[in-house]
């Protein structure tokens, strides 16, 4: 692992090892408790192999009684908690602790129920976020958040990211099509937010329980909203012989009043990679490739597809191709959807980046990192959500090479830093985790991040959840109660007052 | 003027920018007094009734500090208008898509008096709430004062971001219990070209829920479902000549794409009843209504022009409103219907937005309503109502807002400790003692 620090495992709880696996098993029987070293391996990381750590011990739950009386033990006997939904994280949201419970939420795999009627679908945490909408499927309908691990991560994991996808500039993130879930707090107390219904009709704690990364309590269960499968889908390929051209292609479509389906940017090295990988049949004189796609009724479609191929041709496009058939339009996502793979096979290693930028930003932070890709000496290509203005560098590394991986990591923190010095932000999709967690500074002070602090100090005033995520430093919550105020009048006497 | 003869007379203070508002709530914190945050006081009238020793205005923070249309974003100070964001963006163009409703015609204020921070505040919505979603939905980042005198900012100015909590979205609903906002960004998207509405006449409330299913669920993009009841229609200019029940669902876009989905719709819904349509004009006036409850508003409510903050018509005017309360429930939207079924054993009436989902409900101003309500609710499957507009004895008698159970409550109440240990913004504005 890198210079990565994580809290000091507690010396007490790694020598009650024994006894704690013991109670644990009182209550998760058979092969619910996992202890042996071989068998805990597949849980020592997430997406982010770099870091690994064994957890004290792996508890595979399978009822909300279970999850909460676990909770409650930990609580009780201050053991650290890290719950897991398929370990896809890329921000290392999932890494366990060695003094800490790993909580694997999959055996939480059932939908418990489908109503067409008022589309919504009631699925455990641990369904796959493809598995809504292949359940939902043979009506016509589908989940719309769709981020390229579905197939395998989790709902439950969604929920702790709030997670994207290709069609969240039209359709949202995780968080605007999640109606509500049943949470364990760490006290062991269950908790019922939202519902079938829009909004909460107070304050909106579904709102930042969706994204809190696992440090506010553990989602036994979820509410999402259904969606009409759009009649039509069609996707146009357009290449730019800069990027900035494409850059003015994403801002002229924005423009006319079209929010595209999905609106996806691809630079020089990506899309060699992607067509070396597959052959998508993607054009390789291009320095920029755009994928706009427009969903919704076919008349609807048709019609702005025309639009879009004319502010292409007014800026200027070397290609424009329109997809004619549903292979085709498949055929044109290929190559962007197999980007990370494509990746694999020119690099043995890469990281993947996820900053937000104000779009207008992008050719000037397109040339800050080529400039730093030279003085790194590492490669860095780029897949770009460019309708939402998020960026996915992907740098290219060897872990065999010594060193190798702290200068990426250094190329990394570079981007992000950069992002945010341009107005953007560290992290789009991904989520803070570790990976992110000691840049928080260079974008919130310490009276930030002393509220967002406050208010997991309401949910866990201990640190049990998820410690040593998100956060650079967790204060005590004590200490953040504090309040110094100094008895004084009224301090401006100059103030309007009526 | 003394703080002391200040808090006599329970008067305003109006901070001229963020710093100012720090100083103020700091300096209420060590007093050991209590401000009502508000923008405009377009809202006052809005949740439980509560007495503080000054009322925190801040109208003196207005004025759009970014706006980006390629970027559609949107940053104003807390205090600006919000019909001043809506006619800037119109003006390229978009618009607030969540569509926020003005709460003025329903209680007796001016129209359009309403402020951003308020908005959010609120977490107000529109009918084009299940698809667009609400104001929590297009808070990027916000720029706030908590109950400790401190500012702090939480969110971002790009549409994409999940770094650290959603603070934004989190004290959306908050009604100044939590956080004075001092600026907010939001997203802005591009303004349909046109509009048009297909109307289905005559259903009653449960065909009406199941019209409505079929087409939000269909192919076509219906951006608005809402179901009109006959007594509730007949008072309803933007409906006159109908006299029936009508179910309205909204189609906008591009005209080649409105004039497709249209027939497509007609296809689905032809045999639920007759059929009827309102051109771009009058589906504007329809759901304009719609929005902001015109079919209850108060007498003279909603009026333009005048000062701002300051309740429409004298004592009649206030009698006539007192006598009907205004509820609004959300619930799914297939079980509006038994809500509406409910309140009318007592004489009430209601409308439905949301495809069945939003209840609208006048109803007389009798005991035990709220427990009517309440229990319509959890016995349609759950969801949340709250008392809009009664007067002010009446909502400092009972829960405004949906009461919360009781861990829930406590968890609330720690949050509120965190951000408000004093006690100084709002209290009891939404609950009692918090
Ligand atoms: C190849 C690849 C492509 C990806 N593409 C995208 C993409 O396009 N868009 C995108 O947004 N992300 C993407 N991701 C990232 C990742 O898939 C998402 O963040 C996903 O939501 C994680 O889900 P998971 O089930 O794997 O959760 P995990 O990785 O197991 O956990 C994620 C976080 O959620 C918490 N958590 C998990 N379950 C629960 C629960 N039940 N209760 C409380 N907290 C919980 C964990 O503690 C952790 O903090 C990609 C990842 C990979 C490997």
């Amino acid at each position: 692992m890198s210079g990565l620090v994580m809290p000091a495992p507690k010396a007490d709880l790694l020598a009650r090892r024994a006894e704690i696996v013991a109670a644990l098993r009182q209550i998760v029987p058979g092969e619910g408790v996992i202890d042996t070293e071989t068998e805990m391996r597949p849980f020592e990381s997430d997406g982010v192999t770099a870091y690994r750590q064994l957890p004290l011990v792996v508890v595979l739950p399978s009822t909300t009684q279970q999850v909460s009386q676990v909770l409650a033990y930990a609580n009780a006997n201050g053991i650290p908690v890290v719950p897991r939904g398929a370990g896809t994280s890329l921000s290392g949201g999932a890494l366990p602790l060695a003094d800490g419970i790993l909580l694997g939420m999959g055996k939480f795999n059932r939908i418990l129920d489908i109503d067409f009627e008022n589309r919504t679908v009631v699925a455990q945490p641990g369904v796959t976020n493809l598995g809504i909408t292949t359940a939902v499927a043979d009506h016509g309908f589908y989940y719309a958040p769709d981020p390229s691990s579905q197939i395998a991560c989790t709902i439950g994991g969604n929920v702790g990211e709030n997670s994207g996808g290709v069609h969240c500039l039209k359709y949202g993130l995780t968080t605007n099509n999640v109606l509500g879930v049943e949470m364990v707090l760490i006290t062991g107390e269950i908790i019922r937010l939202g519902g079938k219904h829009l909004d909460s009709g107070g304050l909106d704690l579904l709102g930042v329980i969706v994204g809190s990364e696992g440090l506010l309590g553990v989602v036994t269960e979820v509410t999402v909203r259904i969606l009409r499968k759009p009649e039509t889908a069609r996707a146009v390929l357009l290449g730019f012989p800069s990027s900035e051209a494409a850059g003015a292609c994403v801002a002229a479509i924005i423009a006319a009043g079209i929010i595209p389906g999905g609106m996806e940017m691809m630079d020089r090295m990506m899309v060699h990679a992607a067509e070396a990988f597959l052959g998508a049949g993607y054009p390789l004189d291009v320095e920029a490739l755009l994928i706009v796609e427009l969903d919704g009724p076919e008349a609807e479609v048709n019609h702005l597809i025309g639009r879009v191929a004319e502010i292409g041709n007014g800026l200027g496009c070397m290609t424009l191709r329109a997809s004619t058939s549903e292979a085709e339009r498949v055929a044109f996502w290929a190559g962007r959807k197999a980007a990370f793979p494509a990746v694999g096979r020119i690099s043995p290693d890469y990281l993947c980046m996820d900053g937000t930028i104000p779009r207008k930003a992008l050719p000037l932070v397109l040339s800050r990192m080529e400039e730093m890709s030279v003085k790194y000496g590492l490669r860095c290509g780029n897949v770009f959500h460019a309708g939402d203005g998020n960026l996915h560098p992907l740098i290219c590394y060897d872990a065999n090479t010594p060193g190798e991986l702290d200068k990426a990591e250094a190329f990394g923190a570079d981007i992000l830093l950069l992002c945010v010095e341009v107005g953007g932000v560290l992290t789009g999709e991904h989520g803070v985790g570790v990976e992110k967690r000691d840049l928080m500074p260079s974008m919130f002070n310490e009276v930030d991040l002393a509220h967002q602090q406050r208010l997991k100090c309401a949910f866990d005033p201990e640190a049990l959840l998820n410690p040593g995520k998100v956060f650079p430093v967790l204060h005590r919550c004590a200490e953040l109660g504090r309040m110094h105020v100094s008895a004084g009048k009224l301090p401006f006497p100059d103030i309007p007052r009526f | 003027m003394s703080a002391a003869t200040a808090a006599m007379s329970g008067d305003r203070l109006c901070p001229r920018d963020e710093a100012d508002v720090a100083e103020t709530v700091r300096w209420a914190a060590s007093e050991g007094r209590t401000l009502d945050v508000a923008g405009r006081r377009s809202k006052a009238a809005l949740g439980r009734a509560i007495q503080t020793d000054f009322t925190l205005e801040l109208a003196a923070l207005s004025g759009v500090t970014l706006y980006e249309p390629e970027e559609l974003v949107l940053s104003a100070r807390a205090g600006t208008p919000v019909a001043e964001i809506a006619a800037l963006v119109a003006g390229a163009n978009q618009m607030m898509a969540f569509e926020p409703m003005d709460f003025g015609p329903l209680l007796g204020q001016k129209a359009g008096a309403g402020t951003l921070g308020g908005l959010l505040a609120c977490n107000l919505a529109g009918p084009r709430r299940p698809s667009a979603g609400a104001a929590r939905d297009h808070a990027l980042g916000i720029r706030a004062v908590s109950g400790r005198g401190e500012v702090f900012k939480a969110g971002g100015r790009v549409v994409k971001n999940v770094t650290g909590y959603d603070l934004p979205r989190g004290l959306a609903g908050s009604h100044g219990t939590f956080a004075a906002f001092t600026e907010i960004t939001i997203k802005v998207l591009p303004r349909p070209e046109t509009v048009e509405t297909l109307l289905i006449l005559g259903l009653d409330d449960a065909a009406a829920a199941g019209a409505m299913s079929a087409a939000v669920g269909s192919y076509y993009d219906v951006s608005g479902a809402a179901h009109v009841p006959g007594d509730v229609a007949q008072t309803l200019p933007a409906l006159a000549g109908i006299g029936r029940a009508v179910t309205a669902l909204r189609l906008e876009g591009v005209q080649p794409s409105i004039l497709h989905r249209r027939g497509k719709l007609e296809a689905l819904l032809r045999a639920r009843g007759e059929l009827a349509f309102l051109d771009a004009d009058a589906s504007r006036a329809f759901w304009l209504a719609i929005r902001d409850v015109l079919p209850f508003a108060a007498s003279g409510g909603g009026e333009v022009g005048g000062e701002v903050g300051g309740e429409v018509g004298g004592a009649t005017a206030r009698a006539e409103r007192d006598a009907r309360v205004i509820w609004r429930v959300s619930v799914a939207p297939m079980a509006g219907a038994r809500i509406g079924a409910a309140v009318r054993t007592v004489g009430g009436r209601c409308f439905y937005d949301w495809a069945g989902g939003l209840v609208w409900i006048e109803m007389p101003c009798t005991e035990p309503q709220a427990s009517l309500v309440r229990q319509a609710v959890s016995a349609a499957g759950g969801g949340h109502a709250t008392l809009i507009r009664a007067a002010a004895p009446v909502r400092a008698a009972q829960e405004v807002f949906q009461p919360l159970d009781a861990i829930t409550g406590a968890l609330v109440r720690r949050m509120k400790s965190g951000f408000d240990p004093a006690g100084v913004l709002s209290p009891g504005r939404m609950y009692a003692g918090m």
